[in-house]
């Protein structure tokens, strides 16, 4: 999986505070030069490829005969989009990832909001190790910590099947009603420490002096986590929440590496899978217009929660 | 939850006494939640570092939590023997891609970040917000219709398909121009012209100092967001010899019918976690910063 990028900036736009600063005009020329191999390597990297798959998403191949013939590419309008929204295989992998986030997500900033919380207490020791403990999976790529995970949930040699056994339990952690649930636990672990730093950053930021006033006003500590602490780390919830939703779209790694040792994974298990199988089988056509819908849900769905909060917020 | 109470009380209450048994409690409370959690992180690392040190023949034998008969050497030795010893190829892939990505990748970022915070042109709040929506749409969706691209133009399973777009970092220019708004002072930039420098020495001998914290952050992130891709490579790569160590032991991993032994792969993947792993201790507090700055601002 590739590493979530904050996206806060959307949140607070800087733009226009640092204009009224600038000394001296006429710059431009310097600025196209220092923005031009960055804007270069963007322009080819990251927007040519969506306009090429937009493009590519409104055309089909069409293969003669009993395909051995010639193909011809012919326009196809919004076929292939018709197609995907018909399609039960890609449609019940939205369905999939949507239903794992909505629990997935509160369940683990939850949990790094708690920790980060107790990391930040007065009450809390040996600090500084439980933060690198927890920051510790970060440090694992996302394909190794999958390939991890797949022994520990193999039947036969998972240390955790073995414990369970122990004590009269029979638990196949790949069986078709947990592999979801094993799906989110391995997410969970791999990023509830990512989240937590994030927040418990954030919650250092805090003046000392706002805190102090509210115990002396009588707070207890869980009023003060509560109505101070809680409240001044919005922003960083706001951003954990937005790369989460980004991170749960682009399931990938694990469920590619279960499907390996479980086969209740198919390999359209999610939308990045699905869109792997449509171009493994050579429809690219179709296999760029599973990307588009995605990449164009997640946008929605991250840009418009970013949207959501901000209108609703009082301290952002 | 009561865990967060001696805080308060500490601060708040009046007598010692009282004092220190309630709080006694509560760092009780507190402890025994972080312990918790810190297991649940904990064990699977532990139960790799422990199977690593196996034979193929205990790892279904044993306690997967225990160490049995210590062949963590003899594992290490297979692990470099195996396909012709593929595996350091595949762990100087890695170290390629990502110190090289993440150095290009850094120092475009400062560029352009430093030119957004910097420089009033005309199109600046647009060209900086177009790069913050690519920040919201994650580039593993680009890399399908990269791979398109690419596969026209002859790049598929060459280096250049997976450094190439691991140059690219609309986050890192983003916290660049945040860190150099905030932090390269105009009143500096001015005097330097004053003094005769031109813009591109201003921005190498004057900005970049300034900016390395920064910088340092914006090549971590970089370097680590690579040493973990596994579809971009997976995609562009079909040949052994060009890939990272992620596809490479992914490789193994369903290799395990083609006869490549369970201890090659749970060996491998223990090695190829240790470097990252030093680094992060090593360099945490860049980290938080980087991370800091991020949020908070």
């Amino acid at each position: 999986m590739a590493t979530r990028t904050p996206g806060d900036a959307l949140a607070h736009p800087i733009a226009g505070s640092a204009a009224k600063r600038i000394p001296g005009r006429g710059h431009t020329r310097s600025a196209v030069l220092f923005l031009a191999p960055f804007g270069l390597l963007f322009t080819a990297m990251l927007l040519a490829p969506i306009g090429y798959a937009v493009y590519q998403s409104f055309f089909r191949t069409h293969r003669s005969g009993l395909g051995l013939g010639p193909s011809t590419t012919v326009f196809a309008g919004f076929d292939n989009y018709v197609t995907a929204l018909h399609d039960s295989r890609f449609m019940s992998s939205f369905l999939r990832v949507f239903t794992l986030g909505i629990v997935q997500v509160p369940v683990m900033l939850g949990l790094a909001l708690l920790l980060a919380l107790l990391l930040d207490s007065r009450g809390a020791v040996f600090k500084k190790v439980f933060r690198q403990i927890y920051f510790l999976p970060y440090a694992l790529p996302g394909v190794i910590a999958a390939i991890m995970w797949s022994f520990l949930y193999a039947p036969s040699v998972s240390p955790f099947t073995a414990a369970l056994r122990h004590v009269g339990l029979e638990v196949n952690f790949l069986s078709d009603d947990l592999v979801l649930a094993s799906i989110g636990n391995m997410m969970t672990w791999a990023w509830t420490g990512f989240n937590m730093l994030i927040i418990y950053s954030a919650l250092q930021a805090i003046p000392g002096e706002l805190t102090e006033a509210a115990v002396m006003d009588g707070c207890s500590g869980w009023r003060v986590a509560w109505h101070v602490k809680i409240p001044a780390v919005r922003p960083a919830l706001i951003l954990t929440t937005v790369f989460s939703i980004i991170g749960t779209a682009q399931l990938f790694n694990e469920p590619a590496v279960l499907s390996q040792v479980a086969p209740t994974v198919s390999p359209t298990y999610t939308p990045i899978l699905a869109t792997q199988q449509s171009a493994d089988i050579n429809n690219y056509n179709y296999a760029a217009t599973q990307s588009v819908i995605l990449a164009l849900l997640t946008f929605v769905l991250s840009f418009g929660f970013l949207k959501f909060t901000q209108r609703k917020g009082t301290f952002a | 939850m009561t865990t967060v109470t001696p805080t308060a009380t500490r601060a708040a209450a009046g007598s010692p006494g009282r004092l220190r048994t309630s709080s006694l409690a509560g760092r009780a409370g507190v402890f025994a939640v972080m312990a918790l959690f810190a297991l649940y992180t904990l064990i699977p690392v532990w139960w790799l570092l422990v199977t690593a040190t196996k034979n193929k023949g205990y790892l279904f034998t044993t306690n997967g939590l225990w160490f049995s008969h210590f062949d963590l050497w003899t594992n290490i030795r297979d692990v470099f023997q195996e396909q012709d010893g593929i595996f350091a190829r595949w762990l100087l892939n890695s170290a390629l891609y990502s110190f090289g990505g993440a150095a290009v990748s850094t120092t475009l970022s400062a560029m352009a970040g430093y030119a957004l915070a910097k420089y009033a042109f005309r199109g600046r709040d647009l060209t900086f917000n177009v790069i913050l929506g690519a920040v919201l749409i994650p580039d593993v969706m680009f890399a399908l219709p990269l791979y398109l691209m690419f596969s026209q133009v002859h790049l598929v399973n060459t280096y250049w398909a997976v450094f190439l777009p691991s140059v690219v970092s609309p986050f890192g220019v983003y916290l660049s121009r945040i860190y150099a708004g905030a932090s390269v002072p105009d009143e500096l930039i001015e005097a330097a012209r004053l003094d005769g420098a031109g813009e591109a020495r201003i921005f190498w001998r004057v900005a970049m100092p300034i900016m390395s914290p920064a910088l340092v952050t914006i090549f971590l992130f970089q370097f680590v967001s690579i040493w973990n891709n596994y579809l971009l490579p997976l995609l562009m790569l079909n040949s052994d010899e060009l890939q990272p160590v992620t596809v490479g032991l992914a490789n193994w991993r369903e290799g395990v019918n083609q006869g490549i032994p369970y201890n090659i792969t749970i060996t491998g993947a223990f090695l190829s976690v240790i470097p990252l792993i030093v680094a992060f201790l090593v360099l945490q507090r860049f980290w938080r910063s980087g991370l800091a700055a991020g949020s908070v601002k």
